[in-house]
């Protein structure tokens, strides 16, 4: 479980996040939505303990993010908003690298790659260097890296972003399969479609405040709207920075 | 296992399949030193030779007027050539390093026993010069005092007294020592060759991660920064000692090519010197590989971070150019000091000097001191939240 309270972060002038609050609860996913710029990719960072919050604190299964960092980062999956790999070594030597990172004893973290191997279909390119992948290639190898340690929670800076649609079709499969291992799933999109079709409750960020934090019918309830879209236009105030 | 070692390995494996690197860090990185070393010295070498023992060829003006002062002169080792119309113009446009005019009453005044005059045309500012002015002026002065001396004793006087003082010149310099002040440069081809050497590899491991964007990714490991940079301090550290192995086994076998014999100079190159030249860099290696993690840390991209350390590089040059200018007696406080100590214990070893086990300690300490202060600036840049952010 992911608890976020009241972060705030400003580069100077600019209060990036200015009082984030949500909480994701495991077997559950949940969504953050905004325009781009609205403040999700920082909070998100803050959250996984890259960077330091001006105030508020995050809570990963009620461990304080601030006061144990690395403990955080063991229990939580990662795939951020920059998603490059080592050209030179493979996509199995990519996943091995974060593996021992990681600290999973040898055995375990060959089970586990091999399990994410297959499940995320990356057989074909698994022995070829990352150099040359396609961006659904890398992306997958971005996520297998991620998952590596077994982690409870799992955070997806955009994780569609820039895949086509097959790739993204099994993207969001494999983000249910997660829900239904009992993981907390966390990601954040500004596409309205995806974010209405996968969420248990969708949290919509906008100039770095929560605007909305509902399940997606209180939402449409919420705001009058039956088109989940529209609710989301309503509550933003314009539909700009966003993707049907 | 420790993280530090695994970031170490893999960023080892890693490099070791770029083959850009490898050819910068094992192949011209470490051979351009000695292989411009080679050439520079056989050309200065046989220069010198060519001049020092081939005939002295200059045009003389006004032969004729006195054929007993030329043909002492070319029992010296003299090769007069034909005249030139303009003395002047043949020296300032460097047609002749020098030209010898003999005026037209040579021959009268000389029967008188008067002193007469031979004008020597030549261009100081022009280094060319400088040997064939100094060789005539001493085959002339040989000849004048020894018609001097003939005089004397055919009026029956000693031709000691018109030498009151004689001179003795005693040269201390061994064949080693004179080999050092003609290779002081050689210090700074060995710290060029660890800058070289590691650089590439302190580029791509932080400007070069952050510009891919797998820095971020890397960061979120729970590992602490500090971890990580030392992994990656290990790595550049590996390639920058193996590219000064291989330079400095490379100038040892150069040093076969340079034909110092023939100078009467002796180099101590050999695997002694390499051992010795390693310990005493070792701290370098360590500094440097420091320093150029911390400049590309705070550069945006891969190109800023080669631009910064492509001006860094000269900075070591400063050490052996100051003491090749000003030639100051070398004094213990130098090996405390990074770069210079390094500079000062290479040469002495070189010039077949003792370096103590004091000196090499103090060298050692003081730059393991730096070394540590540069690498905790680092390692504080390293946990500084802005660094995995590219954008």
């Amino acid at each position: 479980m992911i608890q976020v309270e009241n972060l705030h972060k400003a580069f100077g002038e600019i209060r990036a996040v200015d009082g984030v609050s949500f909480t994701a609860r495991d077997g559950e996913i949940t969504g953050l939505l905004g325009p781009n710029g609205a403040g999700k990719t920082t909070t998100l960072r803050m959250l996984y303990t890259l960077m330091r919050p001006d105030a508020g604190r995050v809570l990963v299964d009620g461990i304080d993010s601030g006061a144990d960092p690395l403990a955080v980062r063991k229990r939580l999956g990662v795939l951020p908003d920059a998603r490059g790999l080592y050209k030179h070594l493979t996509a199995r030597e990519n996943i091995e690298y974060f593996a021992r990172l990681q600290g999973v004893p040898a055995n375990e973290a060959a089970r586990r790659r091999e399990a994410l191997i297959e499940v995320l279909e990356m057989g074909d390119f698994a022995d070829r260097r990352a150099e040359g992948f396609s961006q659904g290639q890398r992306v997958k190898t971005a996520i297998a890296r991620a998952l590596i340690h077994d982690p409870k929670n799992v955070t997806l800076d955009e994780p569609t972003n820039g895949l086509d649609v097959m790739a993204t079709r099994r993207m969001r499969q494999f983000m249910r399969d997660l829900r239904a291992e009992g993981r907390c799933v966390l990601f954040s999109s500004h596409i309205m479609q995806e974010v209405a079709q996968l969420c248990d409750r969708i949290v919509v960020i906008a100039k770095g405040r929560v605007v909305a934090d509902e399940s997606p019918e209180a939402l449409r309830l919420h705001t009058g709207e039956s088109n989940l879209e529209d609710a989301f236009v309503k509550i933003i105030g314009s539909a700009e920075g966003l993707a049907a | 296992m420790n993280t530090s070692l695994v970031v170490f390995l893999k960023e080892v494996r890693e490099n070791l399949r770029d083959k850009r690197t490898l050819i910068n860090a094992l192949l011209t990185g470490p051979l351009i030193g000695p292989l411009i070393f080679v050439m520079l010295m056989n050309v200065i070498i046989s220069r010198q030779l060519n001049q020092a023992e081939a005939p002295l060829e200059l045009p003389v003006i006004g032969a004729s007027n006195a054929p007993n002062l030329l043909e002492a002169l070319r029992q010296q080792g003299f090769d007069p050539q034909p005249p030139v119309a303009d003395p002047i113009a043949a020296v300032r446009n460097r047609d002749a390093a020098a030209v010898l005019r003999i005026p037209a009453g040579f021959g009268a005044s000389w029967d008188k026993g008067d002193p007469v005059q031979v004008e020597v045309y030549y261009d100081s500012s022009l280094r060319d010069t400088q040997q064939p002015v100094t060789r005539l002026r001493m085959m002339l002065e040989n000849y004048s005092r020894r018609t001097g001396a003939l005089r004397l004793v055919a009026r029956g006087f000693s031709p000691v007294l018109a030498n009151p003082v004689v001179v003795d010149e005693r040269d201390q310099s061994t064949p080693r020592s004179r080999a050092g002040s003609l290779f002081s440069i050689l210090p700074y081809f060995f710290v060029l060759t660890v800058f070289l050497g590691g650089m590439y590899l302190a580029i791509d491991l932080t400007a070069g991660e952050r510009e891919r964007h797998s820095l971020e990714p890397l960061l979120v490991n729970p590992v602490a920064p500090w971890r990580i940079l030392l992994g990656k301090i290990g790595a550049i550290c590996l390639f920058s000692v193996s590219s000064l192995l291989i330079c400095a086994t490379a100038f040892t076998v150069a040093g076969r090519f340079i034909p110092t014999e023939k100078l009467g100079m002796d180099l101590g190159l050999g695997p002694g010197f390499t051992l010795k030249v390693l310990v005493l860099m070792l701290p370098l290696v360590l500094l440097i590989a420091a320093l150029q993690t911390l400049v590309s840390a705070f550069s945006k991209s891969y190109r800023e971070a080669q631009t910064y350390l492509g001006i860094l590089m000269l900075v070591p040059v400063l050490p052996s150019v100051l003491l090749s200018l000003m030639p100051v007696k070398t004094a213990g406080w130098m090996y405390a000091v990074p770069l210079l100590g390094q500079q000062v214990g290479i040469t002495e070893l070189l010039v077949g000097g003792s370096v103590t086990a004091t000196q090499v300690a103090v060298c050692l300490l003081c730059g393991f001191a730096v070394a540590a202060l540069m690498l905790g600036i680092t390692a504080r840049v390293y946990g500084s939240e802005r660094l995995a952010i590219s954008a």
